[in-house]
């Protein structure tokens, strides 16, 4: 698997790779430059287009066709907003582009932002990661003092103002609109689709919203184009995408493959995971970030890592968030986790989801506690009926996926919770603040 | 960002809107000039005061630590908002406090890959250790102890955050020591 081009991570490693200066001794801002001076903002959107480049935030939508639905001359201006509000459970990728090559990103953003005919654009970065809000501000600054940023970048003519927000703390404000609200002073509480964010986002005027992979991807796809980029990967997955490897295996990190490369070279292979901690043997592996259903150690051994096989296995290759799993677990206990998480995480606006994650917590948390009572794994499958597909954005179906998946995978772990008895002692749930519930 | 002039106003202006409340009677605050000067940017550069209220709030965060009373109002007088919108953000956001979070808030992540690799154990060692519960700080304002949802360290974990700094890789002798080092720093 070491015969592609790195495109994500090739200067990470490299000393004070996070510099402009080393950055431009690498060859970096070389592609904006060609980008601005010899090519048309829609030739760009074509480029992009006909590489396939899918957006790897998470759902995984075509970037140019994105783009695309951006309306010229709509007399307000055009916004790009850098999705960098990396919170999903498992996922701690561009994190990895943020600190060690934040260039790479300011020089995917020029070129998106130029592509789109955008002067405004913000980088909007979860709160937690402190120290990289600092590191990508140097960047920007860094930047603006050479030219590329600011006014007449690079004696082009080209004007792009670039601004560093800092998120404070809140899983939906991944959700594009959820981002756009919290970004104009609200809430982070999506917004009802359509109208789509390309046409009325951000303050009501056309919006691009990208995660930080996919824009990072664009240097190297317009210094080599759409066909060099089509021929990593696969036809329908082209390029290559970052890994987040988590969980009991040798070696953890964040990974850059080409899509398609199967599951189990990212765990066991010598280059990158190493296979499991010794005594631990693999038991299920959530392949996109903890939102996606499980696979099994079986289905785990024949996955590949492209959108088109994990939607045939059943799920889905998400934010590339691999979190493996091993037989210490309980599957009940890994559950409750993340039940209590999207609880926590609901933003409140929809009823199916504000009371349905409550009700799926709560029933896990009985049963854990040797309180469940015959017939709660059926109505955990009724609350599921109820909330998926059923809400403003799709946290409800993230809560929805991995109770369906886990227990239909792994029942007898569950059903070894509940009593045979009829006659269930009464639960009291603990009680959660208001504040939980933000 | 650009200006004024051709970006669009708040979509909210010129509605009827009882502007910020009566200030009130406690302490003024003022930043220190660095950041009164940072703080002057942020209005000049984010094209709607609203969309400003959240680096201000960061801002207030670093100068004293956390929102202390009286500053949210002072928030809203200063960017001309009305005071429910600065509170409306600081009760949904988790990282804004109106609690003094002490002097070492040591949130600990408790989500799926922390949890696969021990982050039980942390937490627990750290309640007997400091003799405090979840979300609960030491009498003296020295400790805080609160687990917290996913921090973007999946692969180094069990992991927790320290101000603005990650400790990654836990283990039971790290914290140990840890905790040892800030105990000498009051």
């Amino acid at each position: 698997m070491s015969d592609f081009p790195k495109i994500l991570l090739d200067n990470v490693g490299v000393e004070n790779s996070h510099t402009l200066q080393v950055y431009r001794s690498r060859g970096g801002y070389k592609s904006a430059e060609k980008t601005l001076k010899t090519m048309k903002p829609e030739e760009v959107v074509g480029v992009v287009k006909d590489s396939g480049l899918r957006g790897r935030g998470g759902a995984g939508f075509p970037t140019g066709v994105k783009w695309g639905f951006v309306p010229q001359n709509s007399g307000k201006p055009v916004y790009l907003l850098v999705n960098a509000d990396e919170s999903e459970p498992g996922t701690f990728k561009d994190r990895d582009i943020l600190d060690h090559d934040p260039h790479k990103m300011i020089e995917g953003i020029i070129i998106a932002s130029y592509a789109v005919n955008c002067h405004d654009a913000f980088i909007y970065i979860r709160g937690e990661y402190g120290w990289i809000v600092k590191r990508v501000q140097k960047a920007v600054d860094e930047a603006y003092e050479a030219g590329l940023l600011g006014k007449d970048i690079l004696g082009t003519g080209f004007d792009l103002e670039v601004i560093v927000h800092q998120g404070a703390g809140a899983y939906i404000c991944g959700e594009e609109t959820g981002l756009i609200n919290s970004l104009e002073g609200k809430k982070g509480q999506p917004r009802i689709k359509p109208p789509f964010p390309a046409v009325v986002g951000f303050l009501d005027s056309p919006t691009v919203v990208n995660n930080v992979e996919t824009i990072a991807s664009l240097p190297w796809i317009l210094e080599h184009g759409a066909d060099a980029y089509r021929g990593i990967g696969t036809e329908k997955s082209p390029g290559t995408k970052l890994f987040s490897l988590s969980g009991p295996v040798k070696r953890p990190g964040v990974y850059e493959l080409p899509l398609g490369t199967p599951l189990r070279e990212l765990i066991f292979g010598e280059e990158y995971g190493q296979g499991m901690l010794p005594g631990i043997e693999l038991k299920a592996c959530i392949p996109g970030g903890s939102s996606v259903p499980v696979l099994t150690a079986e289905e785990t051994m024949a996955a590949k890592l492209d959108y088109e096989s994990l939607a045939e296995m059943g799920t889905m290759l998400g934010s590339g968030g691999c979190i493996v799993i091993g037989d210490d677990a309980s599957m009940p206990e890994v559950l409750k986790v993340l039940l209590q998480f999207y609880h926590h995480e609901s933003c409140g606006q929809c009823t199916p989801c504000r009371e349905g994650t409550g009700w799926l917590d709560t029933i896990l948390e009985r049963m854990l506690a040797g309180k469940g009572r015959p017939g709660d794994l059926d109505l955990i499958e009724r609350v599921c009926q109820n909330m998926a597909g059923l809400t403003i954005c799709v946290l409800s179906d993230a809560a929805v996926m991995p109770t369906r998946s886990f227990i239909a995978k792994f029942r007898d772990e569950f059903a070894a919770l509940l009593p045979k008895d009829e006659e269930p002692e009464e639960f009291v749930p603990i009680a959660r603040s208001a504040e939980d519930r933000s | 960002m650009k200006q004024d002039t051709e970006l669009p106003k708040d979509p909210e202006q010129g509605k009827v809107e009882s502007p910020a409340e009566e200030p009130s009677a406690e302490p003024s605050f003022a930043f220190s000039p660095e950041r009164e000067a940072k703080f002057q940017e942020i209005v000049r550069r984010y094209p709607t005061s609203f969309s400003a209220i959240m680096p201000t709030l960061w801002l207030c965060q670093a100068e004293w630590g956390w929102l202390k009373p009286g500053i949210p109002e002072w928030v809203a007088e200063r960017l001309e908002v009305p005071v429910r919108r600065v509170y409306e953000l600081i009760s949904f956001y988790t990282m804004f406090y109106t609690e003094n979070p002490g002097k070492y808030n040591l949130q600990v992540c408790r989500n799926i890959s922390c949890h696969l690799m021990g982050a039980q154990n942390i937490i627990d060692h750290i309640k007997k250790k400091l003799g405090i519960e979840v979300g609960q700080t030491s009498a003296d304002g020295m400790w805080r102890l609160e687990e917290v949802e996913c921090l973007g360290a999946c692969g180094y974990g069990p992991v927790m955050q320290v101000g603005d700094r990650y400790y990654e890789h836990l283990t039971i002798e790290k914290v140990d020591a840890l905790i040892e080092e800030w105990s000498k720093s009051e």
